[in-house]
């Protein structure tokens, strides 16, 4: 059973970003962008760590897409205009995806001392939301404020990137 | 039950390397920032399966704030485009080609 939903979630999760660099239509992307990000979230709720599948939920499936939609919309791109990849490119494109896909699993090749202990057998480590605000408010006390800071510098950045092409608009109009 | 750490971290190699490709070929700025995010989602999803066999929750930590760093990377990422399309109107990397010569 464990099997079975294992594939189930990599099939769901690969195929939805597999159809993503297939499609023409930025919106279709974005929306097979969040299949793969739910396929994601089970993967890693499968992994024990229930904290941050609802955290790719809701920051990634929700916010990061929903900006992203927004962009869209807000763009107005012609999606009718089909912009053919160049012929070498794509070529390009696929060795180079060949070469890394091969490093990678080279990469996770088991070795002698990998491990084979299969999921049920490795102690969860109870990953919990209360272990994590205690991690979080101990240990990892400076990240978690280089983090908010790094949150306010991008929303200041944001709001003057976008103030500015406004004005500058209006100057030269 | 045969499912173990290589497994997962052959789907992570996997969505890497499709996020990877995307980058290298599509042309729509919009579809190469998915892929971006799509390769980020295969680094934690590598880090959180280590995180479990190693016995620590170092990684699920790491995973969190590559999280946050996401999405402030999206806000400024979005809107430097949204930049671009006011003064160039396109959003297809060929035709931004003022560096070129």
């Amino acid at each position: 059973m464990v099997d079975f939903l294992f594939y189930l979630f990599a099939l769901i999760t690969l195929l939805g970003a597999g159809s993503v660099i297939f499609s023409n239509n930025p919106v279709n992307a974005a929306m097979l962008l969040i299949v793969s990000f739910v396929g994601t979230a089970s993967l890693f709720i499968m992994l024990g760590a229930y904290f941050l599948a609802a955290v790719q939920l809701a920051v990634y499936a929700g916010a990061v897409i929903v900006i992203f939609l927004f962009i869209i919309m807000l763009l107005n791109v012609d999606a009718a205009k089909k912009v053919r990849p160049n012929y070498i490119t794509v070529i390009a494109g696929a060795i180079a995806g060949l070469l890394m896909l091969l490093g990678v699993l080279k990469l996770f090749k088991r070795g002698e001392n990998f491990t084979m202990a299969t999921l049920s057998e490795v102690e969860p480590v109870g990953a919990t939301t209360r272990l994590f605000g205690e991690e979080l408010f101990t240990t990892y006390m400076l990240p978690f404020q280089l983090a908010g800071i790094l949150l306010l510098i991008a929303m200041l950045g944001v709001i003057f990137i976008s103030k500015r092409t406004a004005t500058a608009r209006k100057g030269a109009a | 039950m045969t499912i173990g750490l290589n497994e997962f971290l052959v789907v992570s190699g996997i969505l890497f390397t499709i996020g990877f490709v995307g980058i290298l070929v599509r042309r729509n700025t919009l579809i190469i920032f998915m892929c971006l995010e799509m390769m980020l989602n295969g680094v934690n999803l590598a880090l959180i399966s280590f995180s479990r066999y190693n016995g620590s929750m170092d990684g699920n930590l790491l995973v969190f704030f590559i999280i946050t760093v996401a999405a402030a990377e999206v806000a400024v990422g979005l809107a430097i485009i949204v930049a671009l399309f006011r003064k160039r109107q396109t959003v297809y990397v060929q035709e931004l080609n003022a560096l070129k010569n």
